[in-house]
């Protein structure tokens, strides 16, 4: 009876804040409300026994990809109010094909066999210790590929977005290496109440040396 | 109330489904809105799988909603950083901009 509560309460704020993603003017409410529905589909992974991947789905999609959103929609200095044109042009279309889309799902969903309830559930082990039996024995290549993914995703984003400035001081360390003792320090005899030659203003290129 | 199916949690993910593509159609314009509901869309997948998963009592279905969890993140980091660089160089990410290709 309680979790069937929760399960309402969850999918009906996971709807909501999905319907409100699509419609939301500003594109800043649009990610919140992505979060949103992101926790609250957690807690449907939560009820239907998947703890693991709830809590990966609040690390991952809350904590990475939708503030990896927030910050693409606050950088960029766009005029989303120009964007909505075309809103209201599209809204019949949207509305046909989302209900024909919708009609078909359902009718597939609502055939034989999809009421049935939960499977036994090991209690012995939680979710955690059963997923890693099986992604490091069965599943350890694919495991090992979705690392391979990542990689490349965070390479190319980096190399994707890295520029060169022209005329900005940088550190070269191979340079600072290459310097002498010849070229950096020299030894000058100083004369009693006068200034080394090599400091004084009309002999500019032997000072930079020295420098 | 009565006791919540199998068929509850995959009609949540089918509203959830369509929310994304009737969104797709909704904000043709802005490619971060395009992208989100892109995110949607993935979301509902995850819960269906993670639904049959649980009824079926198979792991398989959770480990496969992880895998797209992770490409998921990928995509999504790739997709802005495209999104970043293609918005300096012509200070535009309007869909209609997006025609240097001709395609």
């Amino acid at each position: 009876m309680i979790t069937g509560l929760f399960f309402y309460l969850f999918a009906a704020i996971t709807i909501a804040s999905g319907l409100m993603v699509i419609t939301a003017r500003n594109p800043v409410h649009a990610v919140l409300f992505l979060i949103l529905a992101f926790f609250n589909a957690a807690g449907l992974f939560v009820l239907m026994g998947a703890e693991f991947l709830a809590m990966l789905l609040v690390v991952v999609y809350v904590g990475a990809v939708a503030v990896l959103f927030l910050f693409v929609v606050m950088m960029l200095d766009i005029d989303y109010a120009n964007m909505r044109e075309g809103f209201q042009r599209h809204l019949p279309l949207g509305l046909i094909v989302g209900g024909i889309l919708l009609v078909e799902l359902l009718v597939i969903f609502a055939g034989p066999g999809t009421t049935i309830g939960v499977a036994d559930v090991d209690l012995t082990r939680s979710n955690t210790q059963q997923l890693g039996d099986v992604i490091y024995t069965d599943y350890l290549f694919l495991f090992q590929l979705a690392g391979m993914i990542l990689l490349v995703a965070m390479i190319g984003a980096i190399t994707l977005t890295m520029r060169h400035r022209e005329g900005v001081k940088r550190q070269s360390i191979a340079l600072q290496n290459a310097r002498t003792r010849e070229e950096t320090v020299a030894l000058v005899s100083v004369e009693n109440n006068q200034a080394p030659e090599s400091i004084l203003p009309n002999n500019k290129s032997e000072s930079k040396v020295l420098r | 109330m009565g006791t919540i199916t199998l068929f509850h949690y995959l009609a949540v993910a089918a509203v959830l489904f369509t929310l994304g593509a009737v969104g797709i159609f909704l904000n043709r314009k802005n490619v971060i809105t395009i992208l989100m509901c892109i995110e949607l869309m993935l979301l509902a997948v995850n819960i269906n799988l993670v639904a049959f998963s649980t009824h079926l009592g198979d792991l398989s279905g959770q480990i496969f909603a992880m895998f797209i969890l992770t490409v998921a993140a990928a995509e999504a980091a790739i997709g802005l950083a495209i999104l970043v660089v293609y918005f300096r160089n012509r200070g535009s990410i309007a869909v209609e901009d997006i025609n240097v290709m001709k395609g």
